[in-house]
């Protein structure tokens, strides 16, 4: 895709009459031939509360059944159940695809609750553009799940728009085709029916919301399609029972007090739906999809990557080089990216190297102060041991010296040798303790003293 | 002369008659002097038809000059509370009819909580009865309790939604709830029965106490015990309102016109309405009142004198706590710092 080839203006061309019948006016029947083999794919999401009638519309619109099961009102999120049926009417095989919200409008916080529409679309668009940006695709045998149709159930208060209504609406009203519909109409009267259609109308329009307008730019269908917008939003019943009125049996729904017959348009704009849904205007349902709101997706989304069509000085920039240039930059990224969680993992493991240091550290001071406390009291237990000892073998000894003297003072004969080696003792032994024990004892040597001379001298009397 | 055999001319009773087989009598007269008021409220989202029902119930236009939000406005719409109240009389009896209505109900897109001012305001009738049943001078009490609520819940549905079960739940102990299947003219017989049938299993389920008939006696004849059993059956009552009067089968009657037929609201098999009025005025009214009375209100006075109890009792102990001596680095208990209220 060089510039060159994109060619802003046509050459001018000239128009020729024919002489004769050439032919190529079955181009069209050739297209139609070709797509009828093909087939045709159509998506419809349907949004509304829950039991408000969707499924039986649709069954209705097909005129068929498909499988649906009653959903619950107490879901804590609104999710999208998308399921695809193969139909066939003559020779004209239909891929359809019907989308329905779960647990629309139950939650007591609906802020929230057009999100996972919208999530849904844009999703379909996503794999459309991947498909589309592929090297190697395959875009005639893809199978489009790009929404076409979405269809609003509108709760028929008689008042106006709900607030979810609105919300939501303005959400999707750039992603997706929006007819809304009236869903349960039965309920409204036909004046109540008019004043509602108008409110609904004037309060669309004055929030901006736009919804799908039925094309007029073909001549053919022109007129029944300007009539038709005038008459939106269309007020449907839905019911696949059967009811016999007159000779037939018709769709319908029997009351009480009378029978509403689905295809009668007096009762309501069922008819016209199914006409401009699918009879008339369902192809260019397709085409709006794909030229208006996927172009629309795709833009946006491209501009988001940074890829423009012109660059700053107006002149018109390759899809390739665009894309080469944002993959470097891409890579540059990266790598600095690498770069700075590699500095950083470095920074941290110092970091934590020089904690653990410390507390290394600390640890080894208290130990060293542990010991030397340990070694202080030992010394101090030593000590005391020693003095215990000593203290010990004083007092043997004393006590050995006492006992002598009285062996001595009971055998009267040896008794001077006896007084003279008690007292020889006695100095023995003062002196043994004053060598002992230095200076700190030496009250107790003076009482040694006092005691040995006491003793001495009395038993001295007793001679 | 009364000679003993013969016999008497008056009957045995009027011997012993002391004559208060009048008092209903009486009670009749005093009341009918004195004029009754019944507080009725009315409670689901827009567009159920709650204003045209409640003018079809009393044959009245409360709702003459009505403005009706757009969506937007509504996106973040606030509950109010709005008050209308009529005087009418039929028969030489008045009765004081006041509406209660919940505009904005469940409206916005965000809904949570969105029943609090409802509950907020009936505890605030209450606290003013409290009030005023408490104070010196109690002649003219105006009693402007909640009797009964009627719940709308929509047709539309598969029964009950989140914000039915919510409402209910948050009002069922403090006014009579009465379940009303609105807009019933967009249902089939056979729709309707089931509908019925699952939002009562559903009411069940969720153990929501709705407004219960009281039983009726057993000596009372079997048709009535038979109407009283069939109204029983028919809760949630499906309803269909309208505001204007059409022409069906000669008669005029209040109805909804389609191009199917006519919708009369007054006709036992195409709605609930008639049993809902004649419970709502003509058999139920005063019962409705003696619950509100007897138990919501009685069980909001207790639950109110018990709380003040307990903060009587907690303001005692906190101002006494200081003076004992604080056990060092131990918590307090009961000084105030309980999560209990």
């Amino acid at each position: 895709m060089s510039s060159s080839d994109v060619a802003r203006q046509p050459d001018p061309s000239r128009s020729l009459s024919l002489s004769g019948h050439v032919g190529f006016d079955s181009l069209p029947d050739q297209l139609v031939n070709k797509s009828t083999c093909q087939g045709f794919c159509f998506n419809i999401l349907c949004i509304g509360e829950t039991g408000i009638g969707k499924s039986t519309l649709m069954d209705t619109l097909f005129n068929t059944n498909f499988e649906n099961f009653e959903a619950s009102h107490f879901e804590p999120q609104v999710k999208l159940r998308a399921q695809t049926y193969d139909l066939q009417e003559s020779n004209v095989r239909l891929r359809l695809t019907v989308v329905n919200t779960v647990g629309f409008g139950d939650q007591m916080n609906k802020q929230e609750s057009y999100q996972p529409v919208v999530d849904y679309i844009d999703r379909q668009f996503e794999s459309y553009l991947q498909e589309e940006l592929k090297i190697k695709r395959s875009l005639h045998s893809y199978h489009d799940s790009r929404v076409h149709a979405c269809l609003y159930f509108i709760s028929p208060t008689g008042h106006s728009l709900k607030s979810l209504d609105l919300v939501t609406m303005k959400k999707l009203d750039s992603k997706v085709n929006i007819i809304p519909v009236i869903a349960k109409a039965d309920t409204i009267s036909k004046s109540e029916l008019h004043k509602f259609k108008i409110k609904i109308m004037s309060e669309l329009v004055s929030n901006g919301v736009q919804i799908y307008q039925f094309p007029l730019d073909d001549e053919t269908v022109a007129q029944v399609n300007t009539a038709m917008n005038g008459l939106l939003p269309f007020a449907v019943v839905g019911s696949t029972e059967e009811v016999s009125v007159g000779n037939k049996m018709v769709k319908a729904r029997q009351y009480p007090w009378g029978v509403v017959q689905v295809e009668n348009e007096t009762h309501c704009d069922f008819v016209k739906l199914r006409e401009m849904l699918i009879c008339v205007n369902m192809e260019d349902l397709r085409e709006q999809t794909h030229t208006a709101h996927y172009e629309l997706y795709r833009r946006c989304k491209l501009e988001e990557m940074g890829f423009k069509d012109t660059d700053p000085e107006s002149k018109p920039v390759s899809l390739q080089e665009t894309y080469e240039a944002k993959r470097q930059e891409f890579l540059l990224e990266l790598q600095k990216r690498e770069e700075e969680m590699r500095q950083m993992f470095v920074q941290r493991v110092k970091e934590k190297e020089s904690e653990l240091k410390d507390s290394e550290r600390e640890l080894q001071n208290r130990f060293e102060q542990l010991k030397r406390l340990h070694a202080d009291e030992k010394a101090a237990l030593e000590e005391k041991r020693r003095l215990l000892e000593d203290d010990q073998s004083s007092f043997g000894k004393r006590r050995a010296a006492a006992q002598l003297l009285a062996a001595q003072n009971l055998t009267s004969n040896g008794k001077k040798d006896k007084d003279h080696t008690a007292l020889a003792f006695c100095i023995v032994g003062l002196l043994f303790e004053r060598q002992t024990l230095a200076c700190k004892h030496y009250y107790k040597m003076h009482c040694f003293i006092v005691v040995s001379t006491l003793t001495f001298t009395f038993f001295n009397r007793f001679e | 002369c009364w000679p003993h055999g013969e016999l008497r001319r008056f009957s045995d009773q009027d011997k012993e008659y002391v004559g208060f087989a009048t008092l209903p009598n009486q009670v009749h007269r005093k009341s009918v002097k004195k004029g009754f008021d019944f507080t009725l409220m009315v409670a689901g989202e827009s567009g159920l038809g709650k204003s045209t029902l409640v003018n079809s119930l009393f044959l009245t236009d409360l709702y003459k000059d009505r403005r009706l939000l757009n969506a937007e406005e509504r996106i973040t719409q606030t509950v109010e509370i709005t008050k209308h109240t009529v005087d009418i009389e039929e028969k030489g009896v008045k009765l004081k009819l006041t509406i209660v209505d919940t505009p904005g109900f469940g409206d916005a897109v965000n809904n949570t909580e969105c029943w609090k001012p409802v509950a907020d305001y009936i505890d605030q009738q209450f606290e003013q009865y409290f009030r005023d049943e408490s104070g010196l001078n109690r002649k003219n009490i105006q009693d402007n309790r909640v009797h009964c609520c009627l719940y709308f819940i929509s047709p539309f549905g598969h029964g009950l939604r989140p914000l039915d079960v919510e409402f209910m739940k948050a009002l069922h102990e403090k006014v009579n709830i009465v379940p009303v299947l609105a807009k019933a003219d967009t249902l089939t017989p056979m729709e309707v029965r089931r509908k019925k049938i699952k939002i009562r299993e559903e009411i069940e389920q969720y153990g929501i106490k709705i407004y219960q008939f009281p039983d009726c006696d057993s000596d009372e004849d079997e048709d009535f015990k038979q109407q009283d059993q069939e109204l029983k059956d028919s809760i949630p009552f499906a309803v269909i309102g309208s505001n204007t009067v059409v022409e069906a089968k000669g008669k005029r009657v209040r109805g909804r016109l389609y191009p199917w037929g006519i919708v009369e609201v007054e006709n036992q098999s195409h709605c609930d309405f008639i049993k809902l009025r004649n419970m709502l005025v003509r058999t139920h009214m005063q019962d409705l009142k003696d619950v509100t009375r007897e138990t919501h209100y009685e069980n909001y006075r207790a639950h109110c004198i018990q709380s003040m109890t307990r903060m009587v009792v907690k303001e005692r102990n906190r101002k006494y706590a200081p003076r004992r001596p604080r056990p060092i680095g131990q918590h307090q208990t009961g000084q105030g710092r309980t999560g209990r209220t």
